[in-house]
């Protein structure tokens, strides 16, 4: 019971990323009806945004301390971060904890920018394209992404610590009545959690109760309806684009702590997102959400030892397993429409 | 008996019943139209004689033969070619190679791998293809790549496409639907032709009353997924019933 | 000639032309001179653009005819690698019975993907290849490393049995890749007056396999079998009411297009014995999209140019770095100079990789049709007056063979 409590833990931030990504992923599909590739690279550089601000933060100047010596018995040079000499040692220290969540509030405007350019400069042209050529010029874009965060910040992952409070685990197990010990779970995991469920809760919130989530609604619906409304669909889309840009970014922002960010940590997720959406059907938000979860959860079972040692491997193929069934017995997926992308 | 043989056919979309107790027999070598107002259950019709659709209870067979279940190709080898309502023709092929297509499909069956023989030997089915296309006098286009037509030739490069084949029956999905009056003449003009010059067996969708009673022998009229009458066009210009279901809304 | 028409014999002859001179068309220029870091007449880099010749043709075949975007290519050619290696391991270091197996392997898998896959079109099948060979990529990195070893990487070593050959040669070291005691390493170069020319069996042993491929591909586009492919990419709907069935011929020349990447993955490891998971990547399945998009998807040659462009590039512009870039642009002021680097230096060296992903949006948005298409463009542009010779010359893909 404990193992497998432990488990679904365990899986929810893995699953959580998923969902945010199929999110996007999934209102782009359903709203502009593009496939779009270059989503995993919009969560990359949602993380390499807290790296940059973190980067910014740290920002520092040299300053001779008299008091210490350094080997040598010089002087020795402290590097000072500006933010301690405006907001004192103290406040300055605390800022630059904080670096990834204050993360959140910088790479908001960031993303949507991202993404309204991304949307007005390339993704409009190819509305009328094939599939084919979306799902080609956006891994292109891709590409070019990755590679200008890799020739800017390295190939090598770039630590990126949680504010000092949420660093360590807390015993999860205690509360649910276990013994000591047996259910470990990182706080920031759970921060991240509930931070997913957030955005989650409110992009369905701003879909469900705003005017302009109505027409949004309907579009994925029925597009072409919308667009004989008269409804200036082409300024909402890019609206969406820049919404779903900002989703990815701050998924991104928050997995930092858990995951080195790295150039290429987007496609591995895109992959698997695409999987995600694949799962939960084509152009469903719930559906994208719900299966991201549920594929989390089920990889992090396939990862337990009991598991791997009756299917070694299993925990390597799971998600494309279950996807490949899926999409043989019920090809709309969980919670699809009947008759929507169904060949 | 006729060569196509619909009986007792019912088909339910949800809460909406299509199609209820439809009866239909096309006798060989007539040309059927099936008419009816908008909703009346034309098109499934249509779609369950050629497998797209299964019909809920009843039977259509075709010489003899259950059509039911059968997958669209498996129906087209039976002998039955169908014309679509927006002519669906392979855009991105010669008009020539459109034309191989069908005959590939009557010599080979549903597929053969061919893979190193080339299009160009085959010499009798290209007189055949060339032959058909002099027929509806489209010989002198037969290098042009096909998405670049009219929308009158791309209707009668589908004809020939379905008439290479020779098939036993012939289904008509609205063929002038959204045509202009003289592009509906020209193809009235060409259907007429086909009748007169080959035994064919012809069954037509078709709103448009001009087209159905220049070229029809018998017609049904659906109203409702249910046939109301059907009778020669003579008979059914003045049937009360259908002036009250249909003609009286034309009108 | 060959059972070919005329234009497609002309094609014909230019690619063999181009295949077995390459060692002189590749090396234009002196050893001595500066341009000779263009020069690519290498072996091992001529190899390169045949090898990804053929799996570019193969996935055209695919792709190009009938419009199904595979994902997950390079799944075929990094299994046709390990059954290769599994061959110089167990059997001999002869490279026939080798790359039959790697295309025995990479056909097997294929019929098996390929059936499963070929269930949805569109999206859904690209996604559904990419999940496959992301399968195997996972799996050929972890559990299959008794079979793969790993991200090591399958290497041939001196305790291989290799029961038709020797473990060992006579001086105790492994034994090298051969055709009948042919070496595939071994090369011969010749001096012509300031120039050299490279002539290496295994570069010859390739190009005269892409020849062949390329052959069977030609004979593919024009029989009623390529018709009927690109009659399934141009209208499935009326296939279907025409009494074909799309299904046997998808998977087919799924099965063809598998193992012609078998056959590169064949290739690649007679030339260098080792095979490793990298190979099945998804990004490696990404190159060849670009290589056949490149050239000209549903061309004849254009996956040919496209695979040799992307190679011949990759080569240059890696090797360029910053004291190449002083190099040429020394004529320029200082500060111009500097500047003018800067701008240059994130495109070449390691940022290869942003170069191609920039001329992949390029293609994509501007020449979907590819080089061929843009040489196409090019000529008619130089000879506007002359009146079009017919309707379908637009196309090479789209033309009846002659």
């Amino acid at each position: 019971m404990d193992a497998i409590i432990l488990q679904i833990l365990n899986g929810l931030d893995k699953g959580s990323a998923y969902a945010l990504i199929a999110l996007g992923l999934t209102l782009i599909f359903g709203t502009l009806g593009v496939v779009n590739f270059a989503h995993g690279a919009l969560f990359m550089i949602g993380a390499f945004c807290a790296v940059t601000l973190n980067r910014i933060l740290t920002l520092s100047h040299q300053v001779v301390d008299e008091s210490r010596k350094d080997f040598l018995g010089n002087p020795l040079k402290v590097d000072v971060p500006y933010v301690n000499d405006w907001f004192g040692e103290a406040a300055g220290a605390t800022i630059i904890d904080w670096a990834v969540p204050l993360a959140i509030l910088f790479s908001i405007p960031v993303m949507i920018a991202i993404g309204v350019i991304m949307e007005r400069g390339l993704i409009k042209h190819f509305y009328r394209r094939p599939h084919a050529d979306q799902i080609l010029v956006t891994f292109g874009l891709a590409i070019v992404l990755q590679e200008i965060i890799k020739y800017f910040y390295g190939a090598n992952p770039i630590p990126t610590p949680a504010p000092d409070v949420f660093r360590g685990s807390f015993d999860f197990g205690v509360l649910l009545g276990f013994d000591p010990n047996v259910i470990i779970y990182p706080y920031w995991r759970l921060v991240y959690f509930a931070f997913a469920a957030l955005i989650i809760g409110g992009v369905f919130a701003f879909l469900q109760f705003t005017t302009f989530g109505m027409v949004v609604r309907a579009g994925m619906a029925d597009r072409e309806t919308v667009g004989l409304l008269g409804i200036n669909i082409d300024r909402r889309f890019t609206i969406m684009f820049g919404l779903a840009a900002a989703v990815a970014g701050l998924a991104g922002v928050m997995y930092a702590p858990i995951n080195s960010p790295n150039y290429h940590m987007g496609m591995d997720f895109l992959v698997l997102s695409f999987v995600v959406v694949v799962v939960g059907g084509m152009g469903s938000l719930p559906g994208a959400v719900l299966a991201g979860f549920v594929l989390g959860v089920l990889e992090s079972f396939a990862s337990m030892n009991e598991i791997k040692s009756i299917l070694p491997g299993i925990d390597q193929i799971i998600i494309y397993l279950v996807a490949i069934i899926i999409l043989l017995t019920r090809p709309r997926g969980l919670m699809g429409r009947k008759g929507v992308m169904e060949d | 008996m006729g060569i196509l043989e619909v009986k007792d056919v019912n088909k339910r979309f949800g809460g909406l019943k299509a199609l209820s107790e439809v009866n239909l027999s096309v006798t060989e070598n007539t040309v059927h139209a099936i008419i009816g107002p908008n909703g009346a259950g034309k098109s499934t019709l249509l779609n369950c004689l050629v497998g797209k659709l299964i019909p809920d209870t009843g039977s259509v067979m075709f010489d003899g033969q259950s059509v039911l279940g059968r997958k669209p190709f498996e129906i087209n080898q039976m002998g039955i070619s169908r014309v679509f309502q927006t002519p669906e023709i392979f855009g991105d092929l010669t008009v020539m190679e459109n034309m191989m297509i069908p005959l590939f499909a009557r010599r080979d069956g549903a597929y053969r791998l061919h893979a190193f023989r080339s299009v160009e030997s085959e010499a009798e089915l290209r007189s055949r293809a060339e032959a058909m296309l002099e027929d509806v006098k489209m010989l002198d286009k037969r290098n042009m790549h096909s998405a670049s037509m009219s929308r009158g030739d791309k209707r009668r490069l589908e004809m020939a496409m379905c008439l290479v084949q020779e098939p036993r029956l012939l289904l008509l999905d609205e063929p002038t639907a959204g045509m202009a009056r003289a592009d509906t003449n020209n193809t009235i003009d060409l259907l007429k032709e086909i009748k007169e010059k080959r035994d064919i067996t012809m069954a037509i969708i078709e709103h448009d009353m001009h087209v159905v009673f220049s070229l029809a022998d018998r017609i049904t009229v659906l109203a409702q997924g249910t046939p109301l009458v059907e009778d020669s066009p003579e008979n059914i210009k003045g049937h009360p019933k259908v002036r009250e279901a249909y003609l009286g809304e034309a009108a | 000639m060959f059972g070919l028409g005329k234009k497609d014999t002309t094609v014909f002859v230019v690619v063999i032309i181009l295949a077995l001179c390459a060692p002189f068309i590749l090396n234009p220029f002196p050893t001595g001179s500066s341009l000779a870091q263009f020069n690519a007449g290498y072996p091992d880099l001529m190899q390169r653009f045949v090898i990804f010749g053929i799996f570019a043709i193969g996935f055209n075949l695919l792709f190009g005819l009938t419009g199904y975007l595979s994902f997950g290519h390079a799944a075929f050619l990094g299994m046709g690698s390990y059954a290769a290696v599994w061959m110089f391991k167990l059997l001999s270091m002869n490279v026939i019975p080798a790359i039959l197996l790697s295309m025995v392997v990479a056909g097997l898998f294929a019929v098996v993907i390929g059936y499963v896959s070929l269930r949805r079109s569109g999206i859904y099948f690209s996604i559904l290849t990419l999940a496959f060979a992301q399968m195997s990529y996972n799996l050929a990195y972890s559990v299959l490393t008794p079979i793969t070893n790993g991200e090591t990487g399958l290497q041939i070593t001196l305790d291989d049995p290799r029961i038709l050959g020797s473990s060992a040669t006579a001086d105790g070291s492994i034994p090298v890749t051969n055709l009948f005691g042919l070496e595939m390493r071994h090369f011969t170069t010749v001096d012509v007056a300031g120039w050299s020319f490279n002539f290496s069996v295994g570069y010859y042993l390739c190009a005269v396999i892409m020849i062949l491929a390329f052959y069977v591909a030609v004979r593919i586009f024009r029989s009623p079998f390529g018709m009927m492919l690109r009659a399934i990419k141009s209208n499935q709907q009326r296939l279907y009411y025409t009494g074909l069935n799309a299904r046997p011929y998808t998977l087919a020349v799924f099965v063809i297009s598998g193992m012609y990447a078998g056959l590169a993955g064949g290739l690649m490891a007679s030339m260098d014995p080792l095979a490793g998971p990298e190979r099945m990547q998804w990004t490696a399945s990404g190159e060849v999209v670009l290589m056949t998009i490149l050239g000209g998807a549903g061309t004849l040659i254009g996956p040919v140019l496209g695979a040799g462009f992307i190679k011949y590039f990759e080569n240059i512009f890696s090797k360029i770095n910053d004291s190449v870039l002083h190099g040429w642009f020394a004529f320029l002021p200082d500060g111009l100079e500097n500047f003018v680097i800067a701008i240059l230096h994130p495109f070449v060296g390691k940022g290869w990789h942003l170069t191609l992903g920039l001329m992949f949006m390029l293609v994509v948005i501007f020449l979907p049709g590819g080089l061929v298409e843009g040489g196409q463009r090019i000529s008619r542009a130089l000879r506007r007056d002359k009146p079009e010779d017919n309707g379908a010359a637009s196309k090479a893909s789209h033309e009846p063979a002659e």
